[in-house]
């Protein structure tokens, strides 16, 4: 790793997550879509990983399966220093208060039945065993840290605007002092304006608290923003990770090339004469993947080998890996 | 407009409510644009900034109740469309003027293949007969970069992925050779990739039939490389109007400068941390008696309070209303 001093708080290697596909009258098991297929990353203390790609790239379910919301399928997940990968969801409970998830819409995810105070505090109920008083005070600090009117406590998450209601989903996954969260696309349902608010509101609370971040999103500009380091995933694997200016300035894998070439940029001068690399066709689907490179039924600079071989995933310059043939050459020629 | 040809859709002082259980919700205040043929007007806000119903209103897409559209005059073709009989406004909607919504799945039906649903509008506003309409269909399918469209049209709409659903809308809405496109959100539910090839798809198209085309987006990004004048909504009013490199080269609302001061950009400068515009966007309980932004507004004085800004014409089509003149950072006059 780039960071040699720097130790993973969280250590992903080959992870998997495969659905089953059940058809026909007895619903026998007929495939199976391959939503994350052998995913590697570590993520430094204190940093923020950045996950983007489009959707049904399997970027939400890798963020789930590494806090083991699911069953995996295969693979190593270390979070500070526990295996989890194995570990049964009943011996998972005791070490959930260290990892913890923001979720993309605060609209689906916060109970509308529960007030903004037991919604808060429903973590504390459950894995503390702090006295109702104590528990109060906590709820206030944590509203404060967030930028919530504590005098709203009482009230029900439809009285409050989407931003609001994220900050709310951002305090209760704080309430236990976790080292790590995963922000599921935290901004995705919020407007521009708000959108803002919310980014600085996390980038504050992970200098303070000293969180670790892996933030899923699809929008490489707050990406770029909030990033140290960047993971892009195509149909269920990474296909390129680097540290942030470097994938920016110079992407390595073709597929992180178009994807940064295709987001419009705010400024008509460069919009007009910029020369978008404009991918051809669509996704294929994760049920049914080509056979050789996932990305060489649209990549630009396919080759033969593209259709036959898999590319390994392999760090091609200090700090940087990217899955791709292109590369292979400089320090593999058993090919 | 002072030039260029007479536009080919005028709306003036449009003004929409709508009723609701806790009182009234002006959704657009007073909103006068007009379009000239063969460009393409960008309208930028945030949601609830009136820009969709705007659209919606002018063209009757609105249930009344619980809308209203109290008044203005919509002008197209010589005619008011607010003030014209229920058929002449069918014939004018998917005919001459065309619409693409933003979610391509549910403004398609479901239960019919997409060669029905781009004959329809063939069949009832261009009177052709079955052949006609299928092979008019087969041709907007290709104009529109769908590969083997003799055979999808006798596909459904699932059977379509996102980007291809939102060309067949495209197709629908050109069928008719119409006038005036307008595309509401149409690549907000799209990936970037896919976003890029419908970009370039409209470009073509302009330059192949010509048609004037409203885009509505919150994406300031998309409307920099497509649209040729921009108009900015906030508060169900437009506050800012002016050709496209103007309004990113010289903005002079304190919504649209903070605006595009708060967007991150995967090119240029990367701040250390974003500007952030305070509070929330309005909901317009009542007619605008003051100014919408002012609570946000890093300018805002006294009169802002008590007055709602008119649009100031800057000269060279553009126009802003705030009492705040950004270049001389003095008020304007009383």
């Amino acid at each position: 790793m780039l960071d040699t001093e720097n130790t993973p708080l969280v250590s992903v290697r080959d992870l998997k997550m495969h659905f089953p596909i059940h058809a026909g009258l007895l619903r026998r098991r007929v495939g199976e879509v391959k939503a994350v297929d052998g995913v590697s990353f570590d993520v430094i203390e204190g940093e923020t990983l950045g996950l983007v790609g489009e959707s049904g790239c399997g970027k939400s379910t890798c963020g789930r399966a590494v806090l083991r919301l699911y069953d995996i399928t295969s693979g190593e997940i270390t979070i500070d220093g526990d295996e989890i990968g194995d570990t049964s969801q009943a011996a998972l409970r005791t070490k959930r208060p260290a990892m913890q998830m923001v979720f993309q819409d605060p609209q689906a995810s916060l109970n509308p039945r529960m007030t903004v105070e037991a919604i808060i505090k429903e973590p504390l109920d459950e894995h503390t065993k702090l006295s109702e008083l104590e528990k109060r005070e906590k709820v206030g600090e944590l509203m404060d840290a967030v930028g919530l009117n504590r005098q709203f406590a009482k009230r029900y998450p439809q009285a409050f605007s989407g931003g609001q209601r994220q900050r709310i989903g951002i305090a209760r996954a704080l309430a236990l002092n976790p080292k790590f969260i995963v922000c599921d696309e935290p901004i995705a349902a919020l407007d521009v304006s708000i959108q803002a608010q919310v980014v600085n509101l996390l980038e504050d609370l992970q200098e303070q608290f000293g969180l670790t971040y892996l933030f899923i999103s699809h929008d490489l500009s707050m990406v770029r923003h909030i990033a140290t380091r960047v993971a892009v995933m195509y149909l269920g694997k990474i296909v390129e990770l680097a540290p942030r200016e470097a994938l920016y300035a110079e992407p390595l894998h073709p597929y992180t090339k178009a994807l940064l070439s295709a987001v419009p940029d705010p400024d008509p001068s460069l919009a007009k004469a910029s020369n978008r690399i404009v991918l051809q066709g669509d996704v294929p689907s994760p049920a049914n993947p080509p056979k050789g490179c996932n990305f060489c039924t649209r990549c630009p600079s396919v080759m033969d080998i593209c259709k036959t071989t898999e590319p390994t995933y392999f760090e091609v310059q200090p700090g940087r890996f990217t899955a791709c043939h292109l590369y292979e050459n400089n320090n593999d020629t058993a090919e | 407009m002072p030039d260029g040809a007479l536009p080919v859709l005028d709306v003036q002082n449009l003004k929409t409510v709508f009723q609701t259980r806790s009182g009234e919700v002006h959704a657009v205040n007073d909103v006068s644009f007009s379009l000239r043929p063969g460009e393409l007007l960008g309208v930028v806000g945030e949601s609830g900034s009136g820009k969709s119903v705007t659209m919606m209103s002018l063209l009757g897409l609105l249930p009344t109740p619980p809308a209203d559209v109290r008044g203005g005059t919509v002008m197209f073709d010589d005619k008011d469309l607010l003030n014209v009989n229920a058929k002449t406004l069918r014939d004018v909607r998917g005919g001459k003027i065309g619409f693409v919504f933003q979610d391509p799945m549910t403004s398609l039906n479901p239960v019919y293949n997409v060669g029905m649903q781009i004959m329809e509008p063939l069949r009832k506003h261009m009177g052709m007969n079955k052949k006609q309409a299928a092979a008019r269909a087969q041709e907007l399918l290709e104009l529109v970069g769908i590969p083997d469209a003799k055979r999808r049209l006798a596909d459904y709409p699932h059977q379509f992925s996102g980007g291809m659903r939102q060309r067949v809308m495209i197709a629908i809405a050109l069928a008719c050779d119409p006038q005036v496109l307008i595309a509401d959100e149409p690549t907000t539910a799209l990936d970037v990739t896919i976003q890029a090839q419908i970009l370039e798809l409209m470009k073509d198209l302009r330059a192949k039939l010509g048609m004037a085309v409203i885009w509505i987006t919150h994406d300031l990004g998309v409307i920099a490389g497509i649209a040729d004048r921009v108009m900015v909504m906030y508060g169900g009013q437009v506050v800012e109007h002016a050709p496209v490199d103007v309004l990113f080269s010289d903005p002079q609302h304190p919504y649209t400068r903070a605006l595009l001061k708060t967007i991150p950009t995967i090119t240029g400068e990367r701040a250390a941390r974003l500007t952030v515009i305070e509070g929330q966007p309005p909901i317009m309980k009542d007619a605008p008696a003051s100014c919408a932004f002012r609570d946000r507004c890093d300018v805002a004085f006294n009169r802002c309070a008590v007055e709602n800004p008119p649009r100031y014409d800057l000269g060279a089509g553009h126009d802003a209303a705030c009492f705040y003149d950004a270049r001389t950072g003095e008020p304007r006059d009383a």
